[in-house]
């Protein structure tokens, strides 16, 4: 059987500052120099405003767990993974983004929605990609 | 548009479940001259042709139709709710005077299968698919846990959906899933995407369905019970699960049902029967709640306690849905087609009273919406 190889993302102009900061281990998003909201995923203009004005801003890293799933139909290149974890987080300062959990059990038991996580990076044929995990020292 | 200008002069579906002699184009092809035979029309009384998943000039063409107004608006499953709307507002306009809306499609046999593959440039290719998530069983499914904590739903509520829906296409030779089945089933059955079980994800089929759209006056002398179009309504919403501004509410089904119901000039008390479509078992439940059939965070008890279930007082999904009767990938034209036979007094498992229907469609998991309300009588 041919393992298909998973997806990896490919950068927009737009999207390549994001994706740069990630190989530094950096999770970033855009925010409006104008009303100051933040804008993920990355855009030419501000959604909330029409801004042409957005600056780059580094995220604390810090989340909660928002929505998960626990895949036992994997996509294309991740048969191996079963299960899995798919989940949505919300970052401290309010974006939410899709992700898959570390170091923690794919189980119900062990993922209850809003416990607390923490960014960390995993490269993946020379792109790095945004995962969390537990956060430390959190009960 | 001015309710009952337009009305559905003939509806057919193809067979349904695996097909293997035939492609995507011929299911459309076959959909297309069963709706006419049905309307006693012929191809040369078509000048308008929709289809989603194909190009409808290619599909005209194959059917032998020179049309002078086409519409291939491809929005997924609920592209078929927004041909109807497309259609009616050009036949009023004087546009086009007869429209076939047409669906087929080969997703269980994959025979002339149109691939429908994202890039790895666009913001799902970037911001989801490396996370593994990939189809509806994983993106579908994503917002349904935040929706329970939010909500106290449980999940023998989720598994409560499809079990209830069994008890309509119970003993339907044409339903894929047709035989009633219990909640315990449900929840015994596998796990796909915790916490959704194999029976909370729709059957995969092949088939097609049509149906042709003429002016009320034309339909009124045509053979067939006229089905009027009284409201129509779409929206759209996040085109990536991850960023719905909410997981536990569809602003799209909100705003694509209630400029449907003013156009209709109907409030929900009007209506007899609902068609909410049902990829997904937790799809009904946000419907059922973000229309204002029910508060929040009623809807899972009101499906368990039998309210839209046979002899329930808001009869919900009379085919069985996606989860019991048919899902082609694109579901949305036979949620229509259950609606048109329920109105033409024709269903498997029929309504005594029936007069207005109400079809709810999605499409692409939360990103698109479409509504319907169809009628058996003029307003």
């Amino acid at each position: 059987m041919t393992m298909t190889a998973r997806a990896v993302p490919v950068p927009t102009p737009v999207t390549q500052p994001y994706w740069d900061a990630l190989d530094r281990h950096e999770l970033t998003v855009q925010r409006c120099a104008d009303c100051r909201s933040h804008v993920f995923y990355p855009r030419p203009s501000c959604p909330s405003c029409g801004s042409r004005r957005l600056e780059w801003v580094r995220m604390s890293g810090r989340a909660t767990l928002h929505s998960y799933v626990i895949m036992h139909v994997p996509a294309p290149g991740f048969e191996s993974d079963v299960p899995y974890v798919i989940a949505i987080v919300e970052l401290e300062e309010g974006p939410r983004m899709m992700t898959n959990l570390r170091a923690v059990a794919p189980e119900p038991g062990a993922l209850a929605l809003d416990m607390p996580l923490e960014v960390t990076f995993e490269s993946r044929d020379g792109r790095t990609l945004p995962m969390f995990r537990p956060a430390r020292g959190a009960s | 548009m001015k309710p009952g200008t337009v009305a559905i002069a003939g509806a057919a579906e193809t067979e349904l479940g695996a097909l293997p002699h035939m492609s995507e184009a011929d299911l459309h092809v076959d959909a297309a001259l069963r709706a006419l035979a049905d309307a006693e029309l012929t191809l040369a009384d078509v000048d308008g042709v929709t289809a989603a998943v194909h190009s409808p000039v290619e599909i005209a063409h194959q059917l032998g139709i020179k049309p002078t107004w086409y519409d291939g608006t491809s929005v997924g499953g609920c592209s078929f709710l927004v041909h109807v709307q497309h259609a009616a507002e050009a036949i009023a306009a004087g546009h086009a005077r007869t429209v076939l809306v047409l669906h087929g499609e080969s997703r269980r046999s994959v025979v002339g299968h149109a691939p429908r593959a994202g890039y790895a440039e666009s913001p799902a290719g970037q911001f989801e698919a490396p996370f593994g998530a990939w189809g509806p069983p994983s993106l579908f499914t994503l917002p349904f846990l935040r929706f329970m904590h939010e909500t106290g739903t449980t999940a023998e509520q989720l598994a409560a959906v499809p079990a209830r829906q069994s008890e309509w296409a119970h003993g339907n030779p044409r339903a894929s899933r047709n035989e009633r089945f219990t909640v315990a089933d449900v929840m015994n059955s596998r796990v796909i995407a915790w916490p959704f079980h194999k029976l909370e994800c729709c059957v995969v089929t092949d088939g097609g369905g049509a149906l042709v759209l003429t002016s009320t006056e034309r339909a009124l002398d045509l053979p067939r019970p006229p089905v009027h179009v009284l409201g129509m309504g779409h929206a759209a919403d996040s085109p990536l699960v991850s960023q719905m501004p909410d997981l536990t509410r569809s602003e799209a089904f909100r705003r694509s049902s209630a400029a449907a119901m003013a156009e209709a000039r109907i409030s929900r008390d009007d209506v007899d029967h609902l068609m909410l479509y049902d990829a997904f078992a937790h799809v009904p439940l946000y419907m059922l709640e973000d229309l204002g059939f029910v508060g929040r965070g009623e809807a899972g008890a009101f499906i368990a306690d039998g309210n839209t279930a046979p002899g329930g007082r808001l009869p919900v999904n009379t085919n069985g849905g996606g989860l019991c009767y048919t899902h082609t990938g694109m579901y949305g034209m036979f949620a229509i087609q259950e609606a048109v036979r329920q109105l033409r007094k024709e269903a498997y498992a029929q309504l005594a009273d029936v007069e207005i229907s109400l079809v709810q469609g999605v499409g692409h998991f939360f990103t698109e919406a479409a509504t319907l309300v169809l009628s058996n009588r003029l307003p």
